[in-house]
């Protein structure tokens, strides 16, 4: 009797627990897994829920870990779209195939072919540059002009750059495998390491604060991040954007490092034609707006309209190398940075 | 085969047959527990081709090496400023001792990730404070020393800032529960303040400092938020970066093994070092405590040691994140706040009643049958604590998705039903996530609670007719009341906080505070984080100061 009475309460609270379980029944839904945490995000399921009346549920995590419940989950599981911001993530869902290959006109004519998979596994839908950021009282825009200028020893001391856990910077040396081979791309690394201005901490944006307080004289940072310090409704914040320069590397060569952030429709969805439709949505000049533009990132959609500062930023060039290469090299990347030191 | 002898024979047995139960009920529980650790577990007989000598050659010894001063460091600073200011607060008479009694819990209620933020916007280089210096002396860098809050001792003194409650809750729990005549005596033998502590309360207080350190240490292994914000290579930071970033999942749970064994070889080492010996209480006579009344310079010294780890811990990284909040706080604060307040507190409530619940039935089921079998299954139920919060939720998704395919095939077979992932994907899975995790929290402190009632009481209770679980229900759980309540509290505060599993495992359109707060700092928009990060720092003070409520009741005699 004592012994069920001692029980009953935990059980009470585990079924009370699973009773917390959102079904997923409803007629119309569409159930996203998203690595992006905008708040303009919100505003985009909305769009979609009015335009076609479909409800959207949203788990929102960091990408590998979303990757690896989609794993796990199989087929069985709940979700019909990955939102992720990185082709190397977007590799690593489509290597440990979480996506399902979609066969749509309407992302065919909008999307042009390199922001798209072969097989419409993924489809990318924004653009982000991995750019430099100068001190313009420090060094000249052309000694500082290409991302091979960074291992330069002219630079000892003097870059500030994130950590390499992080996958911005995985990428950004995936890319330079694919362009110079793995034995040129761990000497650059290595370079870079010796020019480290500090121990790597921090974001991009305290790369690019770095170089506004005078800790370095150059960073690494994806440009979006200095396009919020630049419309920040925080004086300080705009006095740091003020303060340093925005480089586009390799202008006269492959281009400025190009990064996406895109989506797939998940193998098993149970709502696959919810997801066709919503992938078809966010390449809608209103979706893009909200997509892209929310974040100050470059749509995928040429027609789509530009962020006011992007738009003054003019044309530039950017490497048209296709990203699912990032994907590939990343595990070669990562065991390089390793090898050379960069925390 | 109806003789009397044998129909007597039977009755020893048919007393025995509770214990059993007690026996099977334990071990079963601390199974289930221990699940998601074993399936962890598995990994270690897995071949990996080559990634060991990769790791091995290139970043697994700084993995160790930072790991290893965070755990002393962390050790060290959290026993003295945890026991150091427990002792003071229970023996001695100076200023402010009533609001310290409660107000060293506060720390508590901080996040490490949280704490991290709050310090580095104001300690970085580009901060506030270095910026007022280079203006103010006309310095550029590298022309003065300023310690990198961004650091491997940065890291530690954050964590220990906010894990040395631990330490104090239980520590000044031991002290009270002692018993007056044991400090009397010492008195009487001519022991001062100081040699009283060292010689008498120290050593007594043991198990409930040590499972407070434990606690501490544990935390800082698995410690994620913190860490990676700093750039701090460890073994969690380690795993986390094989696994998910080199998808080498063999490789990162075996990385997650050799945590556990160091966690099992401390475990062990404390236990060797205590030897046979045992605490009991062999009184229930209590009295006014006698205090020292401290004055001058000394009171002061007293009332300092107290303040600063409530201001450096507490009230200073509040202050900090309350600016940026009025600065630019966060755009949803409002109803979806209320939301995510919600459903933070209501994961923290269930999962608290359960952990300790749990942890009643295992301490005591461990104390009714005291073998090896039931030690270490208990053992190995609370190893959860020291495995990191997404290597847990990985191991925990593993059978879970199992047993939710095979309910889903059974479901299509026989009444073509498409039921999809029934457990997995709800909340559920998330209380038994952090019952994983966060049962050694409370279990340590009931096991600390429960051992020190002499078994004199069980087996008198047992004389006068009651039953096992009578005796837990009427005279353990009474005279351990303030205890369960501290557990609960500690489980309550640590659910608010978790972070990695709570991310993995939640299901659709479910975010809370803490979640929030990731969300906008993994963003980068720190000014923004800050009012979720206050938010759960301020939800998570009502329970702590609750729990110091209980605590004071709890004290025998006053």
């Amino acid at each position: 009797m004592s012994l069920h009475r001692r029980t009953a309460l935990p059980l009470a609270a585990l079924v009370a627990g699973s009773a917390l379980a959102t079904q997923a029944t409803a007629a119309e839904e569409l159930n996203i897994y998203s690595a992006r945490h905008y708040d303009s995000d919100a505003a985009l399921y909305a769009a979609f829920t009015e335009e076609t009346g479909i409800e959207v549920n949203v788990l929102e995590g960091d990408s590998d870990q979303l990757i690896q419940r989609l794993k796990l989950e199989g087929e069985a599981g709940p979700a019909d779209v990955l939102i992720t911001v990185d082709a190397g993530r977007l590799w690593r869902g489509e290597h440990e195939d979480v996506f399902k290959s979609v066969e749509s006109e309407v992302l065919n004519e909008r999307l042009p072919a390199h922001m798209r998979h072969p097989e419409g596994k993924w489809f990318g839908f924004s653009q982000r540059v991995r750019a430099l950021f100068i001190d313009p009282t420090a060094v000249d825009a052309d000694e500082v002009s290409r991302y091979e200028d960074l291992a330069d020893p002219a630079l000892e001391g003097e870059v500030c750059i994130r950590s390499s856990n992080n996958i911005y910077n995985q990428s950004l040396l995936a890319s330079m495998i694919a362009h110079h081979g793995e034995e040129e791309a761990e000497a650059w690394a290595e370079g870079v390491v010796a020019n480290f201005a500090r121990d790597p901490e921090g974001g991009d944006t305290d790369q690019i604060r770095g170089v506004a307080s005078g800790e370095c004289s150059v960073a690494v940072a994806n440009h979006y991040y200095y396009v919020r310090l630049l419309n920040s409704d925080n004086e300080a914040d705009r006095e740091v954007a003020e303060k340093v320069e925005i480089v586009f590397p390799n202008q006269d060569d492959r281009g400025a490092h190009i990064n996406v952030g895109g989506a797939g429709v998940v193998k098993g969805a149970p709502n696959e034609e919810n997801a066709v439709r919503f992938l078809e949505f966010l390449a809608s000049d209103e979706a893009q707006a909200l997509f892209a533009t929310g974040n100050y990132e470059f749509p995928a959609v040429e027609s789509a309209e530009l962020d006011g500062v992007l738009a003054s930023w003019g044309d530039f060039k950017k490497d048209d190398l296709n990203v699912s290469v990032l994907g590939e090299n990343n595990p070669e990347a990562v065991r390089i940075f390793d090898r050379a030191g960069w925390r | 085969m109806t003789s009397p002898a044998s129909s007597r024979a039977r009755t020893p047995s048919r007393l025995s047959l509770p214990l059993n139960l007690w026996n099977a009920l334990t071990i079963g529980i601390a199974l289930i527990v221990a699940l998601p650790v074993l399936v962890v577990l598995t990994h270690l007989f897995m071949p990996t081709d080559g990634i060991w000598q990769h790791l091995g050659s290139t970043v697994l010894p700084r993995y160790l090496g930072n790991t290893l001063f965070l755990v002393v460091t962390v050790g060290l600073g959290t026993f003295v400023i945890g026991t150091g200011t427990a002792w003071l607060v229970v023996m001695c008479r100076f200023p402010g001792r009533r609001l310290f009694e409660w107000g060293l819990l506060l720390p508590l209620a901080v996040p490490t990730y949280v704490i991290a933020y709050a310090y580095t916007d104001f300690l970085q280089y580009a901060g506030p404070i270095q910026t007022w210096l280079r203006e103010t002396f006309g310095w550029s860098a590298g022309d003065y020393f300023f310690p990198d809050i961004r650091s491997l001792w940065g890291a530690a003194t954050l964590i220990t800032l906010v894990l040395y409650p631990y330490v104090y809750m239980l520590a000044r729990a031991a002290f009270l529960e002692q018993s007056v005549c044991v400090l009397d005596v010492g008195r009487t033998l001519g022991r001062g303040p100081w040699r009283l502590f060292t010689s008498v309360a120290l050593p007594l207080a043991r198990p409930a400092i040590v499972g407070g350190v434990s606690l501490a240490l544990m935390e800082t292994l698995n410690e994620f938020g913190a860490v990676q914000y700093f750039g701090v290579d460890t073994f969690t930071t380690g795993i986390y970066r094989t696994w998910f970033g080199m998808g080498e999942q063999v490789a990162a749970a075996q990385l997650a093994a050799c945590l556990l064994a160091f966690v099992i070889a401390l475990v062990l080492l404390e236990r060797w070092s205590r030897g046979k010996r045992r605490y009991f209480h062999t009184t229930g006579r209590y009295q006014q405590m006698p205090e020292f009344a401290l004055h001058g310079g000394r009171a002061w010294a007293a009332t300092l040691a107290c303040l600063t780890p409530v201001l450096l811990g507490f009230l200073i990284p509040s202050g900090l994140l309350g600016y940026l909040s009025v600065q630019g706080g966060d755009a949803l604060f409002g109803a979806a706040f209320l939301e995510f307040a919600g459903n933070s507190l209501l994961l923290a409530a269930l999962a608290s009643i359960v952990a300790v619940s749990l942890a009643l039935l295992l301490s005591y089921g461990a104390r009714l049958n005291p073998g090896r079998i039931t030690r270490v299954a208990t053992r190995v139920a609370a190893m959860g604590y020291a495995v990191p919060g997404s290597v847990v939720a990985v191991g925990i998704l593993i059978p879970f998705v199992w047993l939710d395919h095979q309910i889903n095939d059974f479901m299509k077979g026989q009444f073509g039903m498409v039921v999809g992932l029934l457990l997995s994907g709800s909340a559920f899975i998330l209380i038994y996530a952090y019952l994983v995790r966060f049962l050694a929290v409370s279990f340590n402190a009931i096991e600390a609670s429960l051992g020190k009632v002499t078994p004199s009481m069980d087996a008198a209770s047992r004389t006068l007719g009651q039953t096992a679980g009578g005796t837990l229900r009427k005279v353990h759980t009474p005279i351990m009341r303030g205890s369960l309540i501290a557990a609960g509290i500690l489980v309550f505060v640590d659910v608010m906080k978790e972070l990695p599993a709570t991310v993995i495992l939640r299901p659709f359109n479910f975010d809370t505070l803490a979640i929030r707060a990731h969300s906008l700092a993994a963003d980068e928009r720190l000014a923004e984080a800050s009012t979720s990060s206050l938010a759960i720092v301020a939800v998570g003070i009502i329970p702590v100061i609750l729990l110091s409520v209980a605590m004071r009741r709890s004290r025998p005699g006053s």
